[in-house]
């Protein structure tokens, strides 16, 4: 009983960072299913959206200045990888790791900012002392600094914007470039130009999640955004197989990764009270990705080999 | 409306895999023009087809399409001219897209891409319009995902997206190669309607030497990266199979090349 009250109390939780993290989630989307494209600079892009906000804030900017600032500095961040891939001919993975990798070494010196160190792995906003957005403080509060209060519609307009996005002819031309390049480069479509532009888009809304994240938490820190395309990726594919069946509409689907990203944190709080500890999570998160790309895999493999039985005996 | 002049290609140049691919094609069509493309395995159909969309840079000779020099011009600016079918069913057409998405976006090939609708309600109509006379039954399902259809629709579909926007030059790349007889004829004979239709300045590569020959107002049969035989006008509607073997082997003295295209 003792246990299934805190796991209850614990629950908002679960879901402000599900949502958090699902704005991330439909970031990694973007590049995995509709660019076809695996970008691993996320997990360096989370970590300089919350930087950014985290510094834009301790200097005592506007919150949504500085939000836009980490936006702004994550399309950068893509655009980088964009260039690497498209410009420099580097495989994406490839160019998504060295840009995520300089993102390290920058993000330190991003949080440095103001504070006489050259570099800094640790960036506190605390709510005492700025007016931030939302806090985990608040999470269970029914008041208007509830974070809910921010992140539900900010969610939603963020799928409202992608879906018509995506239904506008640049928006076309990115999907179609994801969903066969030579058909795409045939009518005329410069993929090249569409992928950087895909890439752009995507660190954009990752640095959006890492400076919600930055804030809601309390603090930036140089290993925020590690491992974060598995995270990402692992609520895609949760939403996807829980979903994919019901949810066929194209801003359903956005909004699959985003429920998949609150499941990935309920299941993680779940297993967090059974007593692991949250240096585990690494470990788990990575299972919970490799059983859900096996399963269809699998399940493709013996479906066929299935097909063939039932023809030998027919 | 379209003017090669001297198109070399070597693939893998200066390894032991060195491939001339291409080995000084000059060839001009007129406008209206409908050329048929035979040849051997490797004889260079498809890499002269791909250099003329733009696939990779030529490493010597210039394309001219319409007056324009296009050489330099990278495939997805040379799309504005050009209308392409593949061999692959697979290649024209985007399979996760709907069929009237995968029309919306032929429709703005060679235009700027904005943030303007993809596709709007007058567009839909049309394409109704247009896929009736493909006769596949697509009108009722503009909706459905292009990975549904079968090999010989995403042909047909492929070929109205090329033609969609009026190509100043339509390429064919084997284009029913893939398929089984019975479509092949079909998709074959929806081509002959849509090059004649829009009078489309066509060069189409085949297999089959029957069909090179009952298409088009003219022939060239390729050999080695070169353009071995050029046959139009009266020669060209007057010509057997067997005039060909006996004209490719003149053209070229060899004669184990008949075997090589008769398998093929």
């Amino acid at each position: 009983m003792d246990f299934l009250l805190s796991f209850l109390n614990s629950m908002p939780g679960a879901l402000g960072q599900g949502l958090i993290w699902g704005i991330m989630a439909i970031g990694v989307y973007i590049t995995y299913r509709i660019l076809d494209v695996a970008d691993l600079t996320v997990d360096g892009s989370l970590a300089t959206g919350g930087a950014m906000c985290a510094l834009g804030i301790s200097l005592g900017w506007n919150p949504w200045v500085a939000l836009a600032a980490a936006i702004l500095a994550g399309m950068l961040a893509g655009l980088v990888t964009g260039l690497l891939h498209t410009l420099c001919g580097i495989p994406a993975i490839l160019a998504g790791i060295l840009t995520q990798l300089a993102l390290y070494s920058i993000n330190l010196r991003i949080m440095a900012i103001g504070s006489g160190l050259t570099t800094k792995a640790t960036l506190s906003v605390s709510v005492d002392k700025y007016p931030l957005m939302l806090s985990s403080r608040y999470i269970r509060d029914l008041s208007a600094s509830n974070p809910f209060i921010l992140l539900v519609p900010l969610v939603l307009i963020v799928i409202a914007l992608l879906y018509w996005f995506f239904g506008t002819e640049l928006g076309s031309s990115l999907r179609a470039t994801g969903a066969n390049q030579n058909m795409a480069r045939a009518q005329g479509i410069n993929t090249s130009w569409t992928k950087v532009l895909g890439l752009v888009v995507s660190n954009g809304l990752v640095a959006f999640s890492g400076a919600l994240l930055s804030q809601y938490q309390g603090s930036a820190t140089v290993d925020m955004g590690r491992g974060a395309i598995v995270i990402g990726l692992a609520a895609v594919i949760i939403g996807e197989v829980l979903l994919g069946k019901v949810f066929r509409n194209f801003a359903l689907k956005l909004l699959s990764a985003v429920i998949g990203a609150i499941i990935y944190y309920i299941v993680i709080t779940l297993v967090l009270r059974l007593g692991l500890e949250t240096t585990d999570l690494k470990l788990l998160t990575a299972l919970v990705v490799a059983v859900f790309l096996t399963i269809p895999h699998w399940k493709g493999k013996f479906a066929k080999t299935g097909k063939k039985g039932d023809a030998a005996h027919a | 409306m379209l003017e090669l002049q001297n198109i070399c290609k070597t693939f893998n140049a200066g390894t032991i895999n060195e491939k001339r691919a291409l080995n000084g094609v000059s060839l001009t069509l007129k406008e209206g023009d409908f050329v048929t493309v035979i040849g051997g395995n490797g004889a260079g159909k498809s890499t002269l087809l791909n250099a003329v969309a733009g696939v990779w840079p030529v490493d010597r000779g210039s394309i001219l399409i319409d007056g324009v020099d296009v050489t330099r011009l990278p495939e997805h600016k040379r799309a504005k001219y050009i209308g392409r079918v593949f061999q692959d069913p697979m290649t024209g057409t985007a399979a996760t897209m709907q069929i009237e998405e995968n029309l919306a976006l032929a429709r703005r090939r060679g235009q700027r891409r904005t943030l303007r609708p993809g596709i709007t309600r007058a567009e839909r109509e049309e394409y109704r319009e247009l896929l009736k006379i493909l006769d596949l039954g697509l009108e009722d399902r503009l909706t459905s995902k292009v990975g549904l259809l079968s090999g010989g629709q995403r042909q047909a579909l492929t070929l109205l997206m090329a033609s969609l926007v009026k190509p100043k030059l339509l390429l064919l790349d084997e284009h029913t190669a893939a398929l089984d007889p019975k479509t092949a004829a079909k998709v074959l004979s929806a081509t002959e309607q849509i090059v004649q239709r829009d009078r489309l300045t066509t060069l189409m590569i085949t297999h089959n030497m029957r069909d090179a020959i009952a298409h088009g107002n003219r022939l060239i049969m390729m050999y080695e990266g070169r353009i071995a035989l050029d046959i139009s006008g009266e020669e060209k509607k007057r010509l057997t199979v067997e005039d060909l073997l006996a004209k490719f082997g003149q053209a070229t003295g060899s004669d184990e090349a008949d075997d090589k295209l008769l398998l093929s």
